[in-house]
């Protein structure tokens, strides 16, 4: 049955907007770097997180000021990123040649080659073990903070996480990919010798 | 932060196993170093103007809604 009831009337932004604003705007970086994991592409990634901010801010009404609004965020934008790819499946054709650009894209000659490397080794893990592991291994989410942004049970984002650090380590050392025509074999060292390096920078900062 | 158990956690057993669990969790956490270093690339990068545009064309539109 159609409701009878008129529609509100406009009204002029509410201190609770202006501080749900506030908040939003400093999740901007963060919700722009889920993306760019997601995606992989800087460009596609920055559409993914304007779509969720402004997901977010129209969907303001039903966050509850002083919870965690970035868990809060990231689930949006996790949600648009795979309700964006159901949308689009029958384009392998088209997800195929992403990828590729994807790769040619972070094959940065001026980036450092630590960097390099693990985010090709990211990409070779499944999509749900490498968000899983994004989230707890550089997001500083809790695994049950995890958990609820992935719409699972604890459980499986510990697993997906553990599977996920195996994988990247194994991949790493044993080099699973192929760089410019050569196994990526030095890639742990180059790691070792980097965090090495940004430990101490860290330490001395 | 992430759970360590499965390359700490389990008991060695040999110096050998020892010391290959220990090899293995420096590795871990060089990873983590790096992933979190990967992430913050991204976080530090400056918020382009066109977000924030975004944002106030939302005010705009909801007073005109």
């Amino acid at each position: 049955m159609a409701s009878t009831k008129p529609p509100a009337p406009p009204k002029p932004p509410s201190a609770d907007d202006a501080g749900f604003k506030r908040e939003l705007v400093t999740l901007i970086p963060h919700l722009r770097a889920f993306a760019r994991t997601l995606t992989g592409d800087p460009t596609a990634a920055d559409d993914l997180a304007q779509d969720a901010m402004m997901k977010a801010w129209d969907a303001r009404a039903s966050y509850q000021m002083g919870t965690n609004m970035k868990a809060w965020t990231f689930m949006i934008l996790r949600n648009q990123f795979y309700s964006e790819k159901r949308r689009s499946w029958r384009q392998s054709q088209l997800d195929q040649e992403a990828a590729e650009r994807t790769l040619v894209a972070v094959d940065d000659p001026e980036a450092p080659v630590a960097l390099d490397e693990l985010r090709m080794a990211l990409n070779t893990l499944p999509e749900e073990q490498r968000e899983a592991l994004i989230l707890v291994g550089a997001g500083g989410f809790a695994y049950e903070e995890a958990a609820a942004i992935c719409q699972c049970a604890v459980g499986t984002v510990k697993s997906r996480v553990s599977r996920a650090r195996r994988a990247l380590l194994a991949t790493l050392e044993r080099g699973g990919y192929e760089r410019d025509g050569r196994a990526a074999g030095d890639a742990m060292r180059s790691i070792l010798a980097d965090a090495d390096r940004l430990s101490g920078a860290v330490r001395q900062g | 932060m992430i759970d360590d158990s499965d390359s700490a956690g389990r008991k060695p057993t040999s110096a050998t196993g020892q010391a290959g669990l220990e090899e293995a969790r420096l590795r871990q956490q060089a990873i983590g170093v790096k992933l979190r270093h990967l992430f913050d690339e991204v976080v530090n990068e400056p918020v382009p103007e066109e977000f924030l545009a975004i944002l106030r064309g939302a005010d705009d539109r909801k007073i005109g809604e």
